[in-house]
């Protein structure tokens, strides 16, 4: 299988930083919004670089998405920047009828997504923002995996006319993708061709869909993974066609069983390609403070519970 | 003087039009639409600086405005009909299947006039905060309006846009707030305290106005003052007082007719007491 290198560990947040500076560098109508957190979602070169295009909100969410609204109709290209849960459930009907609605142009950064969020605990680490996201329609919804992802999806994102929420998360993380690879809004991404399984996965999940793989082709078992950077629009076809060669599927997700990718996954094969499938994902459980590597072995989130998905797909063949 | 002739003459065709749009839909809000009818003629017929014939969602050299206070749709519809910004006709499509004059505004329906779909309360303000704020960015020196309810005014978003307003000093952003003391449930005194509304938005750092929202005089004054208020980089809450149902005597002063369509005989008695001065749709 393809092997992927972590050249560096770093978290897709910074990677979000340096896609809005490059983004702000090649568009002026690029503007960046916060509510009181610019150094949590690394807007911090981007308000330096351009200090008039930085507009803090204070801790009101509410009002930055209206004002964001606002901005876009004049011709503004502006991402609005918190953590996951405040720019999703705290502000759904804002979301809704400015953004969603009123086809806005306006981009919903979300940092500080799922358990990996560590410390804080639940009030702050989101399960069920891809959920609600993807109940808008018009919404994009992207997910990018590393780092590097993070901020070529940024710079798509910008250029992208209408909505997109952007999800990304807070701890270190593996990056292993290319740098310059242009992300690709509404492409699924096969990380390694497989003949046995297909493993989808978003986010941090991606590399962890990755490890798994690696140690199941000791075990004889060859694994597709495939990273579903882009939860909305969804790349069916890669999905249906990967699902057709290998015939069972594993979906993994930092994200609540309800309205996440496995369900999402599920409802396209169900019509277009029914096989086994398995799902690592929150278990309608909240989740609790700790460490990310604990958090994510706890709630059965890791390389090792994907592997064991994996084995139990296979045997269902 | 010729002026105010004119602005009242369009506004008994505009509360005509509510009585008689709402009347055939058989559900809808006649009261505060009613009631803000004189603000609305006012605004669109004489202060905004707008063209129809041009107009577009950026409100690119042009002044903008969302209607906060969504359920008041049908005065909304109205005074755009008689600005030319669709024909009248249209009008009588309110409420029902495949209409581009939806219960609540909406730019998906691709309604001509409406910059921003509203009917969930208090996000008006914000929206106008960020157009007001794209202008000024952009170097122009057009404004945005937008006209709140005071029961609306309980939402907490509202006090949210108004920091963020005053701290992003714009001046030229111009709030109006349809002061009629009633609001679905009752009067706002037997539901929260909204009231002083006066100091709260002068603690806000406002420049504020009280105008009477049934006086031509009085409305045009204020909507004067704020104008020139874009000099000292505040924005302006101009906070009307009006009376809802104002001007069909069985409807006025109460809040009964927030969200009650009128009968046929009820729509026969209100067109009695209103002069058809441009024509029925």
């Amino acid at each position: 299988m393809k092997k992927y290198i972590d050249t560096g560990k770093i978290d897709t947040r910074s990677g979000f930083g340096a896609g809005l500076l490059e983004a702000g560098k090649q568009d002026s109508r690029v503007l960046a919004l916060t509510a009181d957190l610019k150094g949590s979602l690394k807007m911090d070169a981007f308000a330096k670089e351009f200090p008039e295009r930085f507009i803090q909100c204070g801790i009101a969410e509410a009002n930055m998405v209206g004002v964001a609204a606002g901005l876009a109709l004049t011709g503004k290209i502006p991402f609005c920047g918190s953590f996951a849960e405040f720019v999703s459930g705290r502000v759904y009907d804002q979301i809704r009828q400015e953004v969603g609605y009123g086809h806005t142009n306006v981009k919903l950064a979300s940092s500080h997504a799922g358990v990996t969020l560590g410390e804080d605990g639940a009030t702050h680490q989101t399960m069920e923002d891809v959920a609600l996201m993807r109940a808008i329609p018009g919404m994009v919804v992207i997910n990018p995996c590393d780092y590097n992802q993070t901020k070529n999806a940024t710079i798509a994102a910008a250029k992208y006319e209408g909505p997109v929420y952007l999800r990304f998360g807070r701890p270190s993380w593996p990056n292993f993708t290319g740098a310059d690879e242009p992300f690709e809004i509404g492409k699924a991404y096969v990380m390694n061709e497989g003949t046995d399984v297909t493993v989808v996965a978003s986010g941090h999940m991606v590399w962890e869909s990755l490890q798994a793989a690696e140690a199941l082709e000791a075990e004889g078992i060859s694994a597709e993974v495939i990273n579903l950077a882009t939860i909305k629009p969804l790349d069916e076809a890669t999905l249906t066609a990967s699902a057709a060669k290998t015939r069972c599927v594993v979906v993994a997700e930092e994200h609540n069983s309800a309205g996440g990718i496995g369900e999402l996954v599920a409802g396209v094969l169900a019509a277009s390609c029914p096989v086994p499938m398995e799902f690592i994902n929150g278990r309608d459980r909240w989740g609790q403070s700790g460490t990310p590597k604990e958090l994510l072995a706890a709630y059965g989130l890791d390389a090792a519970h994907i592997a064991e998905a994996v084995r139990k797909a296979v045997g269902r063949k | 003087m010729a002026n105010i002739e004119k602005l009242t003459e369009i506004a008994s065709q505009v509360r005509r039009d509510i009585v008689r749009m709402v009347g055939a839909a058989g559900s809808g809000h006649p009261g505060g639409s009613v009631g803000s009818a004189d603000i609305m003629t006012a605004l669109f017929f004489e202060v905004m600086k707008q063209d129809p014939r041009t107009w577009t969602r950026s409100a690119k050299g042009q002044d903008a405005f969302i209607l906060s206070a969504g359920h008041l749709a049908p005065v909304y519809y109205s005074v755009l009909a008689r600005a030319g910004y669709f024909p009248k006709e249209e009008l009588g499509t309110l409420r029902k299947f495949g209409s581009r004059m939806q219960g609540h505004p909406s730019t998906e329906a691709g309604l001509p006039g409406i910059f921003q779909p509203s009917g969930s309360l208090g996000q008006g303000l914000s929206a106008a905060a960020g157009i007001a704020l794209g202008k000024k960015l952009d170097g122009t020196s057009e404004r945005a309006y937008v006209l709140c309810g005071d029961g609306e005014s309980e939402e907490g978003q509202i006090w949210e846009a108004a920091m963020f307003a005053v701290h992003h000093k714009l001046g030229n952003l111009v709030a109006m707030t349809d002061w009629n003391g009633q609001q679905i449930d009752g009067p706002t005194t037997t539901i929260t305290a909204i009231e002083a509304l006066d100091a709260k938005w002068t603690a806000f750092g406002w420049n504020v106005i009280i105008a009477d929202g049934h006086d031509f005089t009085s409305i045009l004054s204020a909507f004067d003052q704020a104008k020139t208020n874009i000099a000292t980089e505040r924005p302006t809450m101009i906070l009307f007082k009006t009376e809802m149902g104002h001007g069909i005597d069985f409807m006025a002063g109460t809040h009964k007719w927030h969200g009650k369509a009128p009968k046929p005989e009820e729509v026969e008695a209100a067109l009695a007491q209103l002069k058809e001065t441009l024509g029925d749709y």
